[in-house]
């Protein structure tokens, strides 16, 4: 019912991508650095704007669409680098996201209880937090948004092993609640092992797309690196 | 007693110095825009509703506050919106030119003669009162009672209101702040109305504490960008803080001798500058 795509003739970042996303899927962006995974992820969210193409979320076309307004539609985007509101506490950055989307399932309350560890930093300001309270906070921060499509960006970049542990935990929860998340990892492993469907992405263009369960680690290796062959396993319309 | 007197006065016109210096801080903090044309248009209109109707001028600033607001609003949307996109520097010289326009508007259709609201407020202007050998006027206090009530008002929309929950948010981070649905131009536009309706008001007590012409607006800017900068950009006490340091600094200068009064504090607005504190100020601005 949910479909998103994604054309663009963005000048090297991401040249002619299409991308259908289902209602409920998890779907893992991987490729090397400059890819343009987190171009692609931006332009859904409406940060960036496709020089070409279309965009279409549950049948509306949003590619003109401004950010804060399909935030109101319900696409969120746990942006690269997290960027917390360094000033206001925790409780605050949390509060003050979602707009017009508040009211829905998720709640100050309700976020504190997907990630405990932030109980008791609530009224700390996000600058003093941790790498990993700080990543919580970030995807907290998203949901307060009430999203039904969540855009992850390396949530996993700069965290201890422990803390990637945690953040991966509270994404199956979400997962297992029928949000449809679209996640950039650099972790293989960890991308196939969380994901539904994967699509490899090389010098902008995809260069494998397919389900990960039958995806061998060899072949997404090939296409991480651009060793793989023209066509491509698994690649869809 | 001559200076507690002195200090008193000091503090006295610090308060109206923070009014005028409220919306500047605002901008600067949410946006790092500066605004040179900051609302010498309230008086104006304040002085033509009284002359017409004969009323109050607090009751005219009651009409015409909710009237600069739209205007401030206005402005960040036809003008400010599209020169921040051109970069850094161009809101400042839209900003300017703004301010070259109203005040020549304003000499055309008020003349360069002097007017003032002082004799409209029924003995306000002139009233005081004395405890103990110390005087306190009637309209410095109210002045000054205003400015703290403002400063209060905004600091507790900041910290405790949604709206101004996203405008602290915008201000650090406005492209993930829009990430988390907040429409940072509303939030913009929101800013530059409320610091133009402050700054309407510090014009209306400007121009019943003493006269005002259409140069008036520019000269006093001067004082409300000092009075910024010694408090430090976007707190509302800093800038209460910065008010009251300017004030005393001109009125001890006046006590000594009565020209040093704005020479006093243009030397602590320098020594603040030149402090570490005012290098601080200086590289957060770079880094803007």
């Amino acid at each position: 019912m949910r479909s998103i795509d994604a054309q663009f003739g963005l000048l090297k970042a991401v040249r002619r991508v299409s991308l259908t996303v289902e209602a409920g899927e998890t779907r893992a962006l991987i490729g090397a650095n400059g890819a343009g995974k987190t171009t692609l992820l931006r332009t859904i969210a409406g940060a960036h704007r496709p020089t070409g193409g279309s965009i279409v979320f549950d049948g509306t076309d949003v590619t003109r669409v401004p950010v804060h307004r399909r935030v109101e539609m319900g696409i969120a985007l746990v942006p690269e680098g997290r960027r917390l509101f360094p000033g206001l506490s925790v409780e605050e950055n949390l509060s003050v996201a979602g707009g017009h989307r508040r009211g829905g399932y998720w709640t100050v309350e309700r976020v504190l209880e997907l990630f405990p560890i932030l109980q008791e930093r609530r009224r700390h300001r996000a600058a003093t937090l941790s790498g990993g309270e700080q990543q919580a906070t970030a995807i907290g921060r998203a949901l307060m948004c009430n999203p039904r499509l969540i855009l992850l960006d390396e949530v996993s970049l700069g965290l201890a092993p422990r803390a990637v542990a945690g953040v991966y935990e509270s994404l199956r929860t979400l997962v297992s609640g029928g949000t449809t998340v679209v996640l950039v990892e650099q972790d293989l492993s960890r991308a196939l092992s969380v994901a539904s469907r994967v699509t490899c992405l090389l010098h902008g263009e995809v260069v494998l797309e397919g389900v990960a369960s039958e995806l061998t680690r060899e072949q997404v290796i090939a296409a991480y690196f651009g060793t793989y062959g023209a066509t491509a396993v698994g690649a869809t319309s | 007693m001559t200076w507690i007197n002195v200090l008193l006065q000091g503090v006295l016109l610090g308060g109206f110095y923070a009014l005028l210096a409220c919306g500047l801080s605002l901008m600067f903090g949410v946006m790092r825009i500066i605004n040179l044309a900051h609302g010498d248009i309230g008086a104006y209109l304040v002085w033509v509703i009284v002359n017409q109707t004969s009323i109050s001028p607090f009751l005219a600033a009651l009409i015409v506050l909710p009237v600069m607001w739209i205007a401030g609003y206005a402005m960040y949307v036809l003008l400010l919106e599209r020169s921040r996109r051109a970069g850094q520097l161009v809101p400042l010289l839209t900003t300017f030119g703004l301010a070259i326009v109203i005040e020549n508007v304003l000499l055309q259709v008020f003349s360069p003669d002097v007017h003032s609201l002082g004799s409209t407020a029924g003995g306000l202007a002139t009233a005081s009162a004395t405890f103990g050998g110390v005087s306190i006027s009637a309209l410095g206090s109210l002045t000054f009672g205003t400015a703290v009530i403002v400063l209060a008002a905004l600091q507790l929309f900041l910290s405790r209101t949604n709206a101004g929950r996203e405008m602290r948010a915008t201000a650090q981070d406005p492209d993930a702040a829009q990430l988390v649905g907040i429409n940072a131009r509303a939030v913009y536009a929101r800013a530059t109305a409320i610091a133009v309706a402050i700054a309407a008001l510090g014009g209306i007590f400007l121009a019943i504490r003493s006269t005002f012409d259409p140069s008036t607006g520019p000269t006093q800017l001067i004082f409300a960008f000092e009075a910024v900068v010694i408090g430090g950009f976007g707190s509302p006490w800093g800038t209460l803080l910065g008010g009251v340091v300017l004030g005393v600094a001109q009125v001890v200068g006046e006590q000594i001798n009565p020209q040093y009064a704005i020479l006093f504090g243009h030397l602590v607005f320098l020594a603040v500058l030149a402090s570490p504190r005012g290098g601080i100020l200086a590289r957060r601005a770079g880094e803007a």
